[in-house]
């Protein structure tokens, strides 16, 4: 059994990749990797697709990252997914979009493509789509009295289009599965061309809601790639509107998720918070998402002395309120009854999926990429990653409130130890082809983005991999045996991304 | 819960006044209503939002018009969970390929009269999406358009404009367009 560094040595080493390395192996070694991801000894951060490639990001068991290459002249590879399950579902978008075929898929249905592009592999042959696609075929349900109930794409409340098809038996749900890509933009394919600064900006749009994470990735992988570095203000300003950011979607998600128990009253105050935190990150850097607000190379807005005060009375307001709110929580019986053994997911099935975030916290998985790899200026932070084992929606909301807590307390540091300093130290271009990868911790779990730059700076192939890709196929997991009015219950407390899965 | 409730009762509302009717809103509405729709509507638009493809920031805006600081619904706006209950099409996105359908079928499931806000950017004309083999490229090139919100996303202010200045030329049963 290799491990990663020796499976890393066996291949031929990629040059000017950074800050981990990439190596490109045969299949014997892409074989060994799926072996050990198939074992539970190393977890698969990414695996994507480029004409003639395909690639994998493996973090082994000592908090060690490598990405692994395959060439596939042929077009063909061996399929992950086919020991691994957390790779289905991107080799099937890797399929669609670069032709690339898996050899041993499991399931050879077609994921991000519905056959209206008028394409077929829009990103690397470009074929025009001759035949119309076949209608997609659902997973069987059979049994005595089993019914199907479809959902979707448009939903009924505000917020974004997947696919529900649930098979119940009575109002057990036996089934249910997800047909996602419907909000596909192609923002991989609007990147390969694009310059330093409008690939940031798509890359920030990539999900909106977790705007400033996509951006950081995105900045990070562009000055790892470029050799550059953030200067130290910057790096801390980043962290100021990281945290904001996770502080106003778990304010919007813990009163959400008690607004699908029909508990409306923490659904208000949470909502008051939430706008509190949203005003305050527009007086501080003058939009409410802090969109566009993170450059590769720096930041693009100072935080003014007003802004600073704006966000001590952010706090103090936070810390006199919020704990009244996590008490009422805690104490209303009739909601604990809605969210204490709702939607389990196993610790098994978190760790296999690598689940980020609060998904995999609540279900005793404890990655958080602030930690692991780490980046500045976390590192010089206090904070606690808080995990439960219960694996329930109680345990997903509370999960959410305790790191709540956590980034009032970073948001306080940040501010007592804020360096002065320059704001943004822009990328020299590369003078030759260039590669770079970083992971941030959006809200939501670890942001992966892999870059490649041309000679001439501009973007050859980036890759943006959301946490929801490995948390979406675990929502199906955790509705099993739950009763199909929970759903939304369940759905709300693992709020995965349609926009950041579908790209 | 109860101690809660209480002092809700002596705090004042963080509800706002409402936000000045945007003029560019009234000018381009002012094709879109016409007469006998303003006098069958009254004073109440229903809503039924569609995320025809964005990237969700629209989606936590159009959320946050809920909250108590803008409560929309003290317009007589509110949102409602299918389109043929609504008066309003409130779509998101540059419109997705994979959505184009989706966004066709609801708009001939809501009946008339019925308005259709694009709000965002993208849906004017795709935006910074615009291009993509994806991407059909704005809401009006799928269903006609009445209004556009737009920003990236617009903040709830914007929104609130805009949709009120949809609801006062609806509500002003005695002008002419």
């Amino acid at each position: 059994m290799p491990t990663l560094d020796e499976l890393m040595r066996q291949g031929r080493p990629v040059a000017r990749h950074r800050p981990w390395p990439r190596t490109v192996v045969d299949a014997a070694a892409w074989n060994a990797a799926a072996g050990r991801l198939s074992d539970g000894d190393w977890t698969l951060l990414g695996l994507w697709g480029e004409a003639g490639a395909v690639h994998m990001a493996l973090l082994d068991g000592t908090g060690g990252i490598g990405v692994v290459s395959l060439d596939c002249a042929d077009g063909r590879y061996p399929s992950i997914g086919q020991r691994h399950p957390p790779a289905l579902r991107l080799e099937r978008a890797a399929r669609d979009l670069f032709g690339l075929q898996p050899l041993g898929l499991p399931d050879i249905r077609p994921w991000l493509d519905h056959g209206g592009w008028g394409l077929r592999h829009p990103l690397a042959a470009r074929t025009e789509a001759t035949e119309p696609a076949p209608s997609y075929v659902f997973l069987p349900g059979e049994g005595e009295g089993l019914h199907q109930i479809p959902v979707g794409p448009v939903h009924a409340g505000i917020i974004e289009p997947g696919h529900f098809r649930f098979t119940a038996s009575g109002e057990t749900v036996v089934r249910l599965e997800q047909r996602l890509g419907y909000v596909h933009k192609g923002i991989e394919g609007l990147m390969a061309g694009a310059d330093l600064d409008r690939a940031a900006a798509l890359a920030g749009r990539t999900s909106g809601d977790s705007t400033v994470a996509y951006a950081l990735a995105f900045a990070r992988a562009a000055e790892a790639a470029t050799g550059a570095t953030a200067p130290p203000r910057a790096q801390w300003l980043r962290a100021l509107m990281a945290e904001l950011e996770r502080l106003a979607n778990h304010f919007g998600d813990i009163g959400a998720i008690c607004n699908d128990a029909s508990f409306t009253l923490m659904h208000a105050h949470c909502g008051i918070l939430r706008e509190r935190v949203l005003r305050a990150a527009d007086a501080c850097f003058g939009h409410r998402l802090m969109r566009d607000r993170i450059l590769p190379g720096g930041v693009a807005v100072d935080l003014a002395n007003s802004g600073v005060a704006a966000l001590r009375a952010l706090i103090a307001e936070c810390r006199a309120r919020f704990p009244a709110l996590t008490e009422l929580y805690d104490n209303t019986a009739s909601l604990q009854d809605r969210t204490v053994g709702t939607g389990i997911l196993s610790a098994a099935l978190a760790r296999q999926y690598a689940a980020g975030g609060y998904v995999g916290r609540a279900s005793g998985r404890s990655f958080d990429a602030r930690r692991t790899p780490g980046y500045p200026p976390y590192d010089t932070l206090r904070f606690d990653v808080p995990s439960l084992d219960a694996g329930d929606v109680d345990a997903r909301v509370w999960v959410r409130i305790r790191e709540a807590e956590q980034s009032l307390s970073l948001l306080e540091q940040i501010l007592h130890q804020l360096p002065e300093g320059p704001l943004r130290a822009e990328p020299t271009p590369p003078s030759e082809p260039c590669e770079g990868m970083a992971l941030t911790e959006s809200f939501r779990g670890d942001v992966l983005v892999w870059l490649r730059l041309a000679a001439d700076g501009t973007v050859a192939r980036c890759h943006l991999r959301d946490p929801s890709w490995f948390q979406w196929p675990l929502l199906e997991a955790a509705i099993h045996g739950n009763i199909v009015a929970d759903f939304p219950l369940c759905n709300k407390s693992f709020n995965c991304s349609y926009s950041g899965h579908d790209l | 819960m109860r101690k809660l409730l209480f002092s809700g009762m002596f705090r004042a509302p963080v509800t706002e006044p409402r936000p000045p009717t945007d003029d560019a809103a009234l000018r381009e509405l002012a094709q879109a209503v016409d007469r006998s729709a303003r006098r069958r509507l009254g004073h109440s638009l229903s809503i039924r939002e569609v995320d025809a493809g964005s990237c969700n920031g629209c989606e936590l805006e159009i959320h946050a018009l809920n909250n108590a600081f803008y409560d929309l619904e003290r317009f007589g706006i509110r949102f409602v969970a299918s389109p043929r209950h609504a008066d309003v099409l409130l779509v998101t996105g540059p419109v997705t390929a994979n959505m184009r359908d989706a966004l066709e079928r609801t708009f001939q499931a809501t009946p008339d009269p019925k308005w259709v806000v694009a709000v965002g950017d993208c849906a004017v004309d795709g935006g910074c999406f615009a291009g993509s083999y994806a991407v059909v490229g704005g809401v009006a090139r799928v269903v006609p358009v009445d209004l556009h919100i737009r920003g990236c996303p617009p903040n709830p202010n914007a929104l609130l404009q805009g949709l009120l200045a949809l609801l006062d030329r609806v509500g002003e049963g005695g002008r002419s367009a």
